[in-house]
C-alpha cells in the first residue's frame, strides 16, 4: 500500500518535475555555458572564449550605465515604494471605506506594463501633459520629464509606484490583520502610546511580511524593464537604460548571446547575494516566534 | 465607536487617503477622455479636460487599425491553457510533495525551491534557443509550454495548502478502498478549490499582462498577444495620441470590468497567493 503511493508520487510530480529539467535546469546550465563562448545564436557552432565575456562586460560602457541606472532606480523606488505601502496600509486598516480605497489604490496592479507605459508617456509629455498642465496650474514650469536625463529615471520611479504600491500595500494589509486584537488591548490597558504601540508590536508583528515584501521588491526591482522598454526606449542617451534592457540589447537585438548569458548570470549573482544579505540581516529584526 | 467624534488628525488622514485614491484613477480617467478628442484637442495649449466634440470614432478607427479582436483571443487562449494545465499540474505535485512523500521527495522540493531564485532573465535566453531548434519560435507553444509545465511558486504554494489538510480524510478513503488519484481528485482537489482560484487568477493575471516573452518568442502580429499588440501600436501612431489611447482602453477595459466585478476575490487570490510566499 505504502509503496503503491510512493509509485503515485513520482507519477502526480512528473509533468512538473520535467518541467523543471527542461525549461528550468538545463537552460540555467545552458547559461552558464554560453556565458563562456563568442556566438551569435545562428551559428553552428560557438567559439570558447573562457572568461572574457565577463572581463568585456566590466569594461563595457553600456553595461556599467545600465548597472548604474538600476542601482539609482533601486535606491529610490524600493524606500519610496515601501514606506507609502505602508503608510497607506496602516492609514486605511482601521477606517470606514476600507474596501473602496483598497480597490482604488489596487486598480494599477491589474493592468499591464505596456498600458501603463502608454498612459503615463501621455501624461508625462513635457508640453501637452496631464502633469505638467496641473503643476502649471499651481505656478510650477515642470520638467520634459521624459526626454530629459536628469528626470527620466524619477518618472520611471514614479510610474513604477503608482503601478505597485497597491500590491504591496494589500500584502502589509493582509499581515495587518493577522495581529491579534488581543495584543493592542492589552498595551493600551498598559498605558502605551501610539508610537509605543507601533514600535513595540506592529512593527515586530508585522517584520514577516515586511521582510517578504521588501526582498521580492527589491528583486523585481533590479528586473526593471517594461516601464523604460514601452516609455524611452532606454533614452534619451541611455539615461533609462537598464541592467535588464542591457541583456534584451545583447541578446535579441546585437545577437551576441555569449555576453548576453554573462550579463544575465551576473544579474543573477547579484540578486542571489542582496537576497543574502537580507536573510542574514533578518535575524535582528524579523520576529518569527508566535 | 459609532458616535465618536472624528479628530483631526482622522480628518486629515482621510483627505491624504483621497488624494492618494483620485490620482490612482485619474490616469485611467484622463486616458478615456483623450481617447475621446480630436487630434486638435489632444494638442490645444492650455490643454481641454472634456473632449468636444465627443469623437467615438477613434475606436471603431483603432480596431480597424491593428487586429486587436486577434490578440485578444490570443492573449485569452493563452492564459486559459496556462492556467488549467498549470493548476492540474502544480496541485498533483503539490500532493505529491505533501502526502505521498516518495523517495527523494525533499531533495526534490528544495530543487523546487532553489529555482524561485533565478531571475527569469537568465534562463530566458537559452529558452529562446530550445524553444528555436524545436521549432517552435513564433508559435503560441512557446509561451504555454513553460509556463502551463513549470511553476516552482505554484508548487510551493499547493503543497502549503495541501499539507494543512487533516489526514484523516485520506485515511478513511484509503480504507473505503480509494486509490490515489481517485483520493486526490475526489478528497483534496475540492477542499482546496478556494487556493486553487486565487492560485489562478494570479497566473492569469500574470501571462495577460506578461511582455518579455512574447516579445522575444513572437514575431508576426497575427499571434501578437494583447501587450504586444499595444506596444506595435504605439510604434505605428506614436503622435497620433487620441488613436493610441482608443487602443490602451481597448487593452485594458476588459481586464478592469472583470476586475470591478470581483475585486474582493481577485484581491484577496493575490494576498493568499503572497502571504504564502
Amino acid at each position: 500500500m505504502l509503496k503503491r503511493r510512493k509509485m503515485w508520487g513520482w507519477v502526480f510530480v512528473a509533468p512538473q518535475l520535467i518541467g523543471l529539467i527542461i525549461f528550468a535546469l538545463i537552460p540555467l546550465v545552458m547559461s552558464f555555458g554560453i556565458s563562456f563562448n563568442e556566438w551569435d545564436g545562428i551559428a553552428p557552432t560557438m567559439k570558447f572564449v573562457g572568461l572574457s565575456n565577463y572581463v568585456r562586460q566590466f569594461g563595457n560602457d553600456d553595461f556599467k550605465k545600465s548597472l548604474v541606472n538600476t542601482v539609482v532606480y533601486s535606491i529610490m523606488f524600493i524606500p519610496l515604494d515601501l514606506i507609502l505601502a505602508l503608510a497607506l496600509a496602516l492609514a486605511v486598516q482601521k477606517i470606514k471605506g476600507k474596501t473602496l480605497y483598497r480597490l482604488f489604490y489596487f486598480m494599477p496592479v491589474v493592468t499591464g506594463s505596456v498600458s501603463v507605459g502608454v498612459i503615463w508617456t501621455w501624461i508625462l509629455n513635457g508640453d501637452f501633459g496631464l502633469l505638467n498642465t496641473i503643476l502649471a496650474a499651481i505656478g510650477i514650469a515642470g520638467p520634459k520629464w521624459l526626454t530629459d536625463t536628469k528626470w527620466v529615471l524619477p518618472s520611471i520611479v514614479i510610474v513604477s509606484v503608482w503601478w505597485n504600491v497597491g500590491y504591496n500595500m494589500v500584502l502589509l494589509l493582509a499581515g495587518l490583520q493577522n495581529i491579534p486584537e488581543s495584543y493592542y488591548e492589552a498595551a493600551k490597558i498598559d498605558g502605551a502610546g501610539k508610537w509605543q504601540i507601533f514600535k513595540s508590536i506592529t512593527i515586530p508583528m508585522l517584520s514577516p511580511t515586511l521582510f517578504f515584501v521588501l526582498i521580492m521588491t527589491m528583486i523585481s526591482s533590479f528586473q526593471v524593464f517594461d516601464q523604460a522598454f514601452v516609455m524611452t526606449n532606454g533614452g534619451p542617451v541611455k539615461a533609462s537604460y537598464t541592467f535588464v534592457y542591457h541583456i534584451y540589447q545583447n541578446a535579441f537585438v546585437d545577437f551576441k548571446m555569449g555576453q548576453a548569458c554573462a550579463s544575465s548570470v551576473i544579474l543573477f549573482i547579484i540578486i542571489l547575494i542582496i537576497t543574502l544579505i537580507q536573510m542574514y540581516g533578518s535575524k535582528r529584526w524579523v520576529n518569527y516566534d508566535e | 465607536m459609532m458616535n465618536k467624534k472624528l479628530k483631526p488628525f482622522d480628518i486629515f488622514v482621510y483627505v491624504i487617503l483621497s488624494v492618494g485614491a483620485v490620482s490612482m484613477v485619474v490616469p485611467f480617467i484622463w486616458t478615456i477622455l483623450s481617447s475621446l478628442k480630436t487630434m486638435g484637442q489632444t494638442f490645444s495649449v492650455p490643454p481641454t479636460i472634456w473632449p468636444d466634440p465627443i469623437v467615438w470614432e477613434n475606436y471603431p478607427e483603432s480596431l480597424q487599425a491593428l487586429p486587436f479582436g486577434r490578440a485578444y483571443f490570443n492573449s485569452f487562449y493563452i492564459a486559459s491553457v496556462v492556467v488549467v494545465i498549470q493548476l492540474l499540474t502544480a496541485s498533483m505535485a503539490g500532493y505529491a510533495f505533501a502526502k505521498l512523500k516518495f523517495h527523494g521527495h525533499n531533495f526534490m522540493f528544495i530543487l523546487f525551491l532553489a529555482t524561485m531564485m533565478v531571475p527569469s532573465q537568465v534562463t530566458m535566453i537559452p529558452l529562446f534557443i530550445i524553444m528555436k531548434n524545436l521549432g517552435l519560435l513564433g508559435t503560441h507553444m512557446s509561451l504555454i509550454l513553460p509556463a502551463a509545465l513549470f511553476n516552482a511558486f505554484g508548487v510551493f504554494l499547493m503543497r502549503q495548502f495541501i499539507a494543512s489538510l487533516p489526514g484523516e480524510l485520506e485515511e478513511a478513503a484509503t480504507i473505503d478502498g480509494a486509490s490515489v488519484p481517485q483520493i486526490f481528485f475526489r478528497v483534496i482537489l475540492p477542499l482546496v478549490k478556494p487556493s486553487l482560484a486565487a492560485f489562478g487568477i494570479f497566473v492569469f493575471l500574470g501571462q495577460w499582462n506578461n511582455f518579455l516573452y512574447p516579445l522575444i518568442f513572437l514575431n508576426k502580429t497575427e499571434t501578437f498577444t494583447v501587450p504586444l499588440m499595444l506596444n506595435f501600436f504605439k510604434g505605428t501612431y506614436a503622435t497620433d495620441y487620441p488613436l493610441l489611447m482608443a487602443g490602451t482602453v481597448i487593452s485594458i477595459l476588459p481586464v478592469l470590468v472583470v476586475y470591478l466585478f470581483f475585486q474582493k476575490q481577485i484581491i484577496q487570490g493575490i494576498a493568499i497567493t503572497g502571504m504564502k510566499g
